[in-house]
Parts: C-alpha cells; sequence; structure tokens
C-alpha cells in the first residue's frame, strides 16, 4: 500500500483536530474562567486570579445547598454504578444462552435508550403519583409520596445506563471466545467456578468500563431526574436552575468542580483498565504461542 | 452425569433484574402515559375520567386556523428543521471524524487514545457544555471581541447565544459522539481487501468512497441517526438554556404543561411525540438489522 502519509491525511488530520477543540476548547474556557478575581465578571479578560469563586460555593452562596445537592448525586451515582454493573454482568450472562422473552428484554433495552427522556420521566412521575393517591385512599390517610432520589430517581436513571450496559455486554460477549468456558467445564468446574475463574477475569476490564458509564451518566444526568427526584435536587439540576439566574463566576467554578469529579472517575476507571489488561498480558500463559 | 437444572430458568433469573427495572420503570411508566393522556384534569389534580380533552387542548386551533398553522404543527414543524440540520451536520462531522480514525490512524494504540479523546466529554455533564459556550458566544464573548476587534463586526452580534443557532452548535457539540461510535464500529469491520480491490478496478478515491465505504457504512449511519433524531426531537433542556428558554419544541410543549401541573395534556403531547419518533425510527431501520450489528 501506500508509503507515506497522503494529502488526504493531513486535511483529515487538521479537521481531527479542529473538532477536539471544538469538543474541548469551551470547557478549557470556563475552566480558566472559574479562577476569575474577585471583581471579574463571565467573560474574558480576566481580573487577575483567585479561588474566590471556589471559597463562594464551598460557603454555600446562600442562594442554594451545593453541598448537600453534591452529596445527593454521589451517593445516587455511585448506587446507580453497582446496580448496573450487577444487574447488566447479569443479564449479559443470561443472553449467551437462548431463552424466552430474550428479544423482548433486548427491544426493551433498546426502546428505553430511544424513548425521548422526558416521556420516561413523566411516566414514572405519573406512576409515582397514581400510586401515591391509590395509597392515601386505601391504606394510609397520613401518607405523602413514594417519589424521592432512591425510588423514582433510582429507577429513572437506571432505564437510561442500563442499556448502555446490556451493549457493552454484548459488545464483549461477540468478541469472546467460548472454548475457554468449555475447558473449565471439561476440566471439573461448576457453573458458579467457571464464571468466577475462568469469564469474570477475562470481561473485568470491560466490566469497569460499564461501571464507568453507570457513574458518569447518573452523576450528570438531567432529563430523566427533571420530573422524578421529588423534593430535592441532584447537581444537574441545580446547576440547570442557576444558568437562568446566576450572573456571576461562580457557576463556573461549580462546573469546574463537577467536571473535576467527573475527570477523577473517568482517570480511575481507564486506569483500573489499563491495570487489569496489562496483568492479563503478564499472567497469561503462552501455551500455544509456539504453535503458530 | 449430575443433575442440572433447566438452562431457561438460570437464564430467566439472570435476566431478572433487568426485566423488572425495566418493567416498573419504563413499560408501567409509558402505560400509565398512554393511559394519562385520556383523563381528565382542572387546576391542580387529575381525574380519572375518560375524554379526549388532553388531546383536543393540544391541537387547539389546528383546523380553524388552516391555512395558518397551529402552535402544536408551527412547532413540530420547527422541531423537524432543526432536527434535521442537526442531523446533517453531526452526520457529516461524524462520518468524517470516523474515517479519519479507521482508515488514517494506522496503529492500534493511537486509534484507542484519539477515541478516548472523542469519548471523555461523553462522560462529563451536558449542561457544564452548554454552559462553556456563554464566555464564548456571550454579548462580551471572546468571538464579538474578535469580531469587534478585528473590525468586522460594529457592535456586538446578539444572535450567536440564546438563539436558533447557539442551539443548533450545542446540540451539534455534545451528539456528535453519537454519530461517530456507531459508524467507526462499521468502518473497522470492512474488510480492506474491498478497498484495495476497488482501487485495483481503477476507483478514484471519491469513487471507492461513494461506492464502497458508505454503503458498507450504512447500519452505522441508521443506529447513529436514530440516537441524534430521537435525542433532539425529545429535547428539551439544550433548546432551554442555550435558547434562552425563547425557542419551542416539541419537548418544551411537555415541559410546559408539566410546569403548569397539566399532566393529562402533558401526557397527550409525550404520546403524540413517541408516535411521531417511532414513525421515524419504523422509517429507518426498514433499512438495517439493529441487533446484527453489535
Amino acid at each position: 500500500m501506500h508509503e507515506g502519509r497522503s494529502r488526504s491525511f493531513y486535511a483529515l488530520a487538521a479537521f481531527f483536530g479542529a473538532y477536539v477543540l471544538f469538543l474541548y476548547g469551551p470547557m478549557i474556557a470556563i475552566f480558566i474562567l472559574s479562577f476569575q478575581g474577585p471583581s471579574g465578571g463571565l467573560t474574558f479578560p480576566m481580573n487577575g486570579v483567585s479561588l474566590h469563586w471556589f471559597e463562594r460555593v464551598f460557603a454555600g452562596n446562600g442562594t442554594v445547598d451545593i453541598g448537600s445537592a453534591f452529596l445527593r448525586s454521589l451517593r445516587l451515582g455511585l448506587t446507580v454504578m453497582l446496580l448496573t454493573v450487577v444487574v447488566s454482568v447479569a443479564a449479559g450472562m443470561s443472553f449467551r444462552k437462548r431463552f424466552a422473552g430474550s428479544s423482548i428484554l433486548f427491544y426493551t433495552a433498546i426502546a428505553s435508550l430511544i424513548v425521548p427522556s422526558i416521556v420516561t420521566s413523566l411516566g414514572i412521575s405519573l406512576e409515582f403519583h397514581i400510586i401515591d393517591s391509590a395509597v392515601q385512599k386505601y391504606l394510609s390517610k397520613s401518607w405523602q409520596t413514594g417519589m424521592g432520589l432512591f425510588t423514582s430517581g433510582l429507577g429513572a436513571h437506571l432505564t437510561w445506563t442500563l442499556p448502555f450496559g446490556l451493549l457493552i455486554m454484548f459488545a464483549i460477549f461477540n468478541r469472546f471466545d467460548g472454548r475457554l468456558e468449555e475447558a473449565a467445564r471439561d476440566l471439573g468446574a461448576s457453573p458458579w467456578q467457571t464464571f468466577r475463574y475462568v469469564v469474570l477475569p477475562i470481561i473485568l476490564p470491560s466490566v469497569v468500563g460499564i461501571g464507568l458509564f453507570g457513574f458518569t451518566l447518573s452523576w450528570d444526568e438531567l432529563a430523566r431526574s427533571s420530573q422524578t427526584i421529588g423534593a430535592v435536587n441532584t447537581l444537574p439540576l441545580e446547576l440547570q436552575g442557576l444558568t437562568t439566574t446566576v450572573t456571576k463566576p461562580d457557576i463556573y467554578a461549580l462546573g469546574t468542580l463537577t467536571t473535576a469529579v467527573s475527570f477523577l472517575v473517568i482517570a480511575a476507571c481507564l486506569a483500573a483498565i489499563l491495570l487489569l489488561q496489562w496483568r492479563q498480558g503478564r499472567r497469561g500463559s503462552d501455551a500455544g504461542k509456539g504453535l503458530v | 452425569m449430575q443433575n442440572r437444572r433447566p438452562p431457561n430458568l438460570i437464564a430467566w433469573l439472570q435476566a431478572g433484574p433487568m426485566m423488572l427495572i425495566f418493567a416498573l420503570f419504563f413499560l408501567l411508566p409509558l402505560m400509565f402515559v398512554f393511559i394519562v393522556s385520556f383523563w381528565n384534569y382542572n387546576d391542580y389534580e387529575m381525574i380519572p375520567a375518560f375524554t379526549l380533552r388532553g388531546y383536543t387542548d393540544s391541537f387547539q386551533g389546528c383546523i380553524a386556523k388552516l391555512p395558518n398553522l397551529c402552535t402544536l404543527f408551527a412547532t413540530y414543524w420547527k422541531t423537524v428543521q432543526l432536527c434535521f440540520l442537526v442531523w446533517l451536520l453531526t452526520l457529516l462531522i461524524g462520518f468524517t471524524i470516523a474515517y479519519f480514525l479507521a482508515f488514517h490512524v494506522r496503529s492500534r494504540t493511537w486509534q484507542i487514545a484519539l477515541s478516548l479523546l472523542c469519548t471523555i466529554p461523553f462522560w462529563t455533564s451536558n449542561v457544564i457544555r452548554m454552559i462553556a459556550w456563554i464566555p464564548l458566544l456571550g454579548r462580551n464573548g471572546l468571538v464579538n471581541q474578535g469580531l469587534l476587534g478585528l473590525g468586522l463586526a460594529q457592535q456586538p452580534q446578539e444572535w450567536l447565544l440564546y438563539s436558533q443557532f447557539s442551539v443548533v452548535l450545542a446540540l451539534v457539540h455534545l451528539f456528535t459522539f453519537f454519530m461517530i461510535v456507531p459508524i467507526f464500529n462499521s468502518m473497522v469491520r470492512i474488510d480492506r481487501s474491498l478497498i484495495e480491490a476497488a482501487y485495483d478496478a481503477g476507483a478514484s478515491g471519491w469513487q471507492t468512497l461513494w461506492n464502497v465505504v458508505i454503503p458498507l457504512c450504512k447500519p452505522g449511519i441508521v443506529i447513529g441517526s436514530i440516537f441524534v433524531v430521537t435525542i433532539v426531537m425529545g429535547d428539551f433542556i439544550t433548546v432551554g438554556v442555550m435558547g434562552g428558554q425563547q425557542i419551542a419544541s416539541a419537548g418544551k410543549l411537555i415541559e410546559t404543561r408539566l410546569n403548569a401541573l397539566q399532566f393529562p395534556p402533558a401526557a397527550a403531547n409525550a404520546v403524540l411525540l413517541l408516535g411521531f419518533t417511532a414513525l421515524i425510527i419504523a422509517v429507518l431501520s426498514r433499512l438495517v438489522d439493529v441487533r446484527k450489528e453489535l
């Protein structure tokens, strides 16, 4: 094939560079502006450099309780991550056998991904409203609501993260060598042992990836949360509320902090994936390599 | 032989939790949307009695105002136009990026690194990625400063932010990712010898692209299009934040009703939106078998 790089390569590389700048440029702008001096505004130029706006965010700013919204989102995100991993891996395993209802489950997951978020959100909200009024009518007059962060909110987030988890499991098992499991079974491993000592170690890097999607998608989720979270707000909802009222750079400081959490989680997951792959490479047997 | 439980039962147990979650938080809620759309309502609550009021309220004036468009049709028409524009831009950008990654980046490590570079923003907050345009496009933003500085404009341009332009920009910024992934996925599966064969048979670069690469990428293009179209059709947040809450969209119609606590007409609008997106998906998915592509 061609030796050197063609002209189209340079044109496309330039286009790619421009796209990356388009992706990251605006974000970098708000990271810089969050260190704006106390007298600075929402736009460039910088009026000095300070941590003033971060202090204001931590001080609570008087308007909204950012600290507790932060903790709420964190707790919810971690719960969603854990459930997404466990439920997706289990469901992913089930698709390796044929079972009645498998295609219904598959298409439901796809539908959950592409039905507009506001419709799902509205539906969950209606469901809880109707359950609430039924409980009030027939069971307990003093019942307030079943809606909340870890009931309707958690469910709403799972309808968004689980399809991604399932699709990643599909991608894993499409490339999985089933002979490894057969070998384990032939050597007398029980189904659980086969999963625990053969399948899981091989798929573990991708499972970390599912966790990454689970946490980040929940941490930033907005449309599905909008009708289902109940009385309290998650961090993205607080942020969205601030977009219409705030005229000072504290919104950038808050955005920088939120993104910092995302980046920490992304970096931790990517590091874990690399470490796991490296360990696999190091511990993997070289049996059969001489034969090829 | 040891006695084994039927494999079907184990599969059911494994898939059970996911089925349960989707049943409780997706299928049942969709059913409630459908049911409530036929309920009556007053100023503060919904009333479980059959009526078409939710729909007649939504379609109000649609016949009387002809040949002019009523609010509902006008809003849908606007949303479809927005959808088409965003679809076209994300497709062109997404295809080009995927093409570069799949065919021009030769080392596997670089391919992974550059794909990650495109994916990382997807794992960060959409609201923040929207807010991030303010210092660039605002009245005193960098773009306006640049235009004034270069003498290209006499006064700050107002159409840059809180406008149709900024909505399209933000949607393309946020959702091109959904085009890149499936198209890239289709491209890496293309047998390289097919492309070499095209060259050997005398095809030019463009001819190969048009007659070999694009047809083979069709599944990826269709899947990406389904994602982008459904997201934009139902969007109310990006349109709200980037449009300064001034621009109407199909998703915002629902939100407005919800803010007024009018659940039945909100549900009726949701059913209409669902029907409309289902129609688009039905047309698009005629072109490809989704399950084969994973």
